[in-house]
């Protein structure tokens, strides 16, 4: 059984079957969906409170999702602590600046990476709002709902992700 | 303890968060979707696990929360699209998802495994959730309402009953799973 935690990966088909059951019992549970951008939007709206005041959560969009530490919060610091067991429990926990893809595609330069990350992550965590969910939110728990708007957005966010990347580094299917 | 009482009890629902949180961490490392490397695979379509991932996650889950659902222990929470949101969101965040190589939960994934880029990413992804957060006034009264979608779920839009589009999408699943063993992705 404890080889099961050690080991280096899974099969992707048993891992996804997992997040399948995982999604059952927050069904359950917590009567909502998983979804990974609301606890960012939180994290924007605290801190932008703590900076500015309380006219912050008078904004229309945080009376709506009111910035807080709840579940979708504590969720991110949970899959933070969670892959971090997995990996290093498999030995697999290194600190890497720049992943071996884009060192050898695009260039050493850790900065750089850092760069391109932080505009990335703003083009996500700005794109996940507007469309109302991420890829947990609408690409998996959406779609399993059979929600039209999860699979439309889960079909965009591929199409958009295939398409810049086949512009950064080059289309290379088939 | 009645299932309500602990959907309402904010402890209890913190602690779940956490342990959901986990949960969901601990498989995406082992699924191999916290590496940079697998996810741009996927975007470039020389590596299929990320597919692979959510598939199976999606077939579980459909099967699952549909036959919870039937037994009243689950509810849906289905939410509408427009082309305005939903598209024009979408192809934003496929844009982020190509440059950062990571989402939302993956990045956070990333960083407990150990990846410094991923924790600019995750940096970006808070900061870019506040711009939306700042620009939505405008965003709702102009472009987010535009071109509604007909229906909530795909079973209304085909005027069909769940459960025949449950097991449409399950051997459309499994079809595909049986596609990429064959040519070997």
């Amino acid at each position: 059984m404890i080889e099961w935690f050690t080991m280096a990966s899974w099969s992707p088909y048993l891992a996804g079957a997992g997040i399948g059951v995982l999604i059952w019992t927050v069904f359950v549970l917590s009567d909502h969906p998983l979804g990974c951008s609301t606890g960012f939007s939180s994290t924007a709206g605290m801190v932008e409170a703590g900076l500015s005041g309380g006219k912050t959560r008078e904004m229309p969009y945080y009376r709506k999702f009111v910035p807080c530490i709840d579940w979708y919060w504590v969720l991110i610091i949970g899959i933070i602590i969670g892959a971090f067991l997995s990996a290093y429990l498999s030995g697999m926990f290194a600190v890497v600046a720049v992943p071996p893809f884009f060192a050898a595609a695009v260039g050493p330069d850790a900065a750089f990476r850092f760069a391109v990350a932080l505009i990335g992550g703003i083009l996500v965590g700005l794109g996940a709002r507007w469309a109302g969910g991420c890829t947990s939110g609408h690409g998996i728990s959406g779609t399993l709902q059979l929600a039209l708007s999860s699979w439309v957005a889960a079909a965009c966010f591929f199409i958009g992700g295939i398409l810049v990347a086949g512009l950064l580094f080059g289309f290379r299917f088939p | 303890m009645s299932l309500e009482t602990i959907r309402k009890n904010r402890t209890a629902q913190a602690a779940l968060g956490l342990l959901t949180g986990i949960a969901f961490g601990f498989l995406l490392q082992k699924g191999g979707v916290t590496n940079y490397d697998v996810i741009i695979g996927q975007l470039l379509l020389t590596d299929f696990t990320v597919v692979k991932v959510m598939l199976a996650a999606v077939l579980v889950g459909m099967i699952g929360v549909y036959a919870m659902k039937s037994a009243g222990i689950a509810r849906l929470h289905c939410r509408s699209g427009s082309i305005g949101s939903t598209v024009v969101g979408g192809l934003i965040f496929g844009a982020g998802f190509a440059l950062l190589g990571y989402c939302p939960g993956t990045a956070a994934g990333a960083v407990g495994t150990g990846a410094l880029d991923a924790l600019f990413g995750v940096i970006g992804i808070a900061i870019g959730a506040g711009i939306f957060a700042r620009l939505y006034p405008i965003l709702a009264s102009t472009i987010l309402n535009r071109g509604a979608f007909p229906a909530d779920t795909v079973p209304e839009l085909l005027g069909v009953r769940p459960v025949v589009v449950v097991a449409g999408v399950a051997v459309m699943i499994i079809g595909v799973f049986w596609v990429m063993q064959v040519y070997g992705l």
